[in-house]
């Protein structure tokens, strides 16, 4: 039996240990909202928090999470509305939107622990967060913006 | 006898605009009309349908979604906006009261049947150049395939005085070289032909000659390109700046087709020269053109010069390598530094790998094992984990990610055998479960 807290729940699973989290989150709990990509953690798309951090799902056994607290896009903001997500929305970041909810659970937690990031900051960070329909610059725009509104304001994102 | 003077100044002057009046009139061609029948041969009328596309005609007295030959385009001329006139066989608004002969005058001297002196935005003074026999065959293809339509030409936004027609009698004087085009005997058949087409109904000096402040194309830079609606007519002789010359070749292909292989495509005002226009010549004519425009630029064939060029281009154009990181370095922006990044400080929970003492270690196995199996909840920080990369990496990649970090953060010697390494440590994690 697995016991976690995902989006402020406490959920109990009673599933094979070596499942991966993503598979948890999905089909076991219910919340779609975080994606799989590539399978292999190498595109971002199932980033969860795991105790603040992002985190790729897809690849973290549900025995690794064990006691932990994890949120996914659906628990970022009770109204959708984390500075990135604004950003997001108002600079139409997506465009497929497959990797989204990866990109700003990625983004979220990048600013968490550098507020004010510069470029190269960014593209270190998000290098790991694919994009097939090549948003990146819209992608780093958001980033600045939800940086800038940020700026002095304290948040447990 | 100063006032003697005076007085002869001025009746000298008004004697000789009394003269230029005189010098600048034009008789009106008799209008012929509709029920005249003109009879033309499909021969004649398919050769104006050629020589018309080939002086693009329609082009420039076409209205964007306009009926074709209708006239009205607007051309900014940098003296006032002219409006190109209906040239279809409407009787009215076109040209259809006008004779063979006003045709002939209007294309050889720039005058209407009425007598009035036309605009050089129109290229008489390429059209000059001629022959009778060519100009009738347009004039066939018009009145006999172009659809009348009624369409009243706007008024030219000319300013005074450049708007009074009769002036421009003094332009044609200054600046019209009239007459057909005589060939020149020590140049080829084919030279002579492309020059003909070239200076005449193709009138490429139209875009491709800079003007004087007149609005004349510069007899002493011919060709030597000029700006066009924004757009950069390019220099057809040594002055254009391609580094790979413009062979007769290469001149023929792209007036064919609107691209040549060594050079860039028919765009922008040149794109419907080639693609409504000049494509349509024969093969020959358009050889022949090739020939004539590669003489002002002084092209010539030579292949080892042009291979030289081409592949030095290439060559500049490859990839940098040193952007192509190697595969530890690219494994480590994409599915590390999204967590171990930082900066200024380093945050609790995101380990700086580069004082980290599991790439400092004689052997690789403690960083091994954690990038193989991750960190769990119960392990270092409760609460906060490490993916396990077991099932996303092979043992290459896994070792080539200690590699770079090995290598890029510390001054340790390099671990020996590390993907035999990554391997027996996966192994013995696997039989231990």
């Amino acid at each position: 039996m697995i016991n976690l807290k995902i989006n402020g729940r406490d959920v109990s699973l009673d599933i094979d240990p070596d499942t991966p989290l993503l598979w948890a989150i999905r089909d076991d709990i219910g919340l779609t909202g975080t994606k799989f990509g590539c399978g292999i953690g190498m595109c971002g798309a199932c980033t969860v928090h795991v105790g603040g951090r992002a985190t790729r799902s897809c690849i973290t056994p549900l025995s690794a999470v064990d006691g932990a607290e994890i949120t996914t896009i659906e628990g970022l903001d009770p109204n959708s509305n984390h500075p990135v997500q604004e950003a997001w929305r108002d600079l139409q970041v997506p465009q497929c939107g497959y990797c989204q909810s990866g990109q700003i659970m990625q983004a979220a937690a990048l600013l968490k622990d550098i507020p004010d990031p510069s470029d190269d900051d960014i593209d270190a960070v998000m290098t790991g967060n694919l994009c097939r329909c090549m948003t990146y610059v819209r992608i780093r725009s958001a980033i600045r913006q939800a940086a800038d509104g940020k700026k002095g304001v304290s948040t447990d994102g | 006898m100063f006032r003697s003077i005076l007085l002869g100044s001025v009746v000298f002057g008004v004697i000789g605009f009394i003269g230029f009046l005189i010098y600048a009139h034009e008789p009106a061609i008799d209008p012929i009309t509709q029920d005249n029948p003109q009879g033309f041969d499909p021969e004649t009328v398919e050769k104006g349908r050629i020589l018309a596309a080939a002086g693009y005609c329609s082009t420039c007295h076409t209205a964007e979604g306009g009926a074709p030959f209708a006239g009205n385009l607007p051309m900014a001329t940098g003296f006032g906006t002219i409006y190109s006139t209906n040239i279809t066989p409407d009787v009215e608004t076109g040209i259809g009261a006008w004779s063979q002969v006003a045709f002939q005058r209007a294309m050889h001297e720039g005058v209407d049947r009425e007598g009035q002196h036309l605009f050089p935005a129109f290229p008489y003074n390429h059209f000059t150049k001629m022959t009778d026999e060519d100009v009738d065959a347009i004039y066939a293809f018009i009145m006999t395939d172009v659809d009348p339509v009624p369409s009243v030409q706007k008024e030219n936004g000319l300013p005074f005085p450049l708007n009074l027609r009769f002036l421009q009698a003094g332009w044609k004087l200054l600046f019209v070289d009239s007459g057909v085009y005589q060939a020149d005997a020590s140049e080829s058949d084919a030279w002579n032909r492309g020059a003909y087409l070239v200076e005449g109904v193709t009138h490429c000096g139209a875009c491709h000659t800079p003007r004087n402040a007149l609005g004349a194309e510069r007899e002493d830079d011919r060709f030597g390109g000029a700006e066009v609606e924004q757009w950069i007519a390019p220099a057809l002789t040594a002055a254009n700046p391609s580094p790979v010359p413009w062979t007769a070749a290469a001149f023929a292909e792209f007036i064919e087709t609107g691209s040549a292989q060594l050079h860039g495509i028919a765009a922008g005002p040149m794109s419907p020269v080639v693609h409504a226009g000049l494509r349509e010549l024969s093969e020959d004519d358009l050889n022949a053109i090739g020939v004539y425009l590669a003489d002002q630029d002084g092209a010539h064939d030579s292949d080892a010069e042009v291979a030289e060029i081409v592949n030095a281009s290439l060559a500049e154009g490859q990839p940098d390598k040193s952007y192509r990181m190697e595969l530890g370095e690219r494994l480590y922006a994409t599915t590390c530094a999204a967590c171990h990044y930082n900066v200024e400080q380093i945050v609790l929970g995101r380990p700086d790998l580069g004082i980290n003492s599991a790439t400092r270690f004689s052997e690789p196995d403690n960083l091994i094992h954690v990038i193989l199996n991750g960190v769990t909840s119960p392990e270092g920080i409760p609460g906060v984990v490490m993916p396990s990369f077991r099932t996303a990496m092979s043992d290459e990649e896994v070792a080539a990610i200690a590699a770079y970090l090995r290598a890029s953060r510390t001054d340790e010697a390099a671990w020996p055998e590390l993907s035999q390494k990554v391997s027996t440590i996966r192994a013995e994690a696997t039989a231990s479960e």
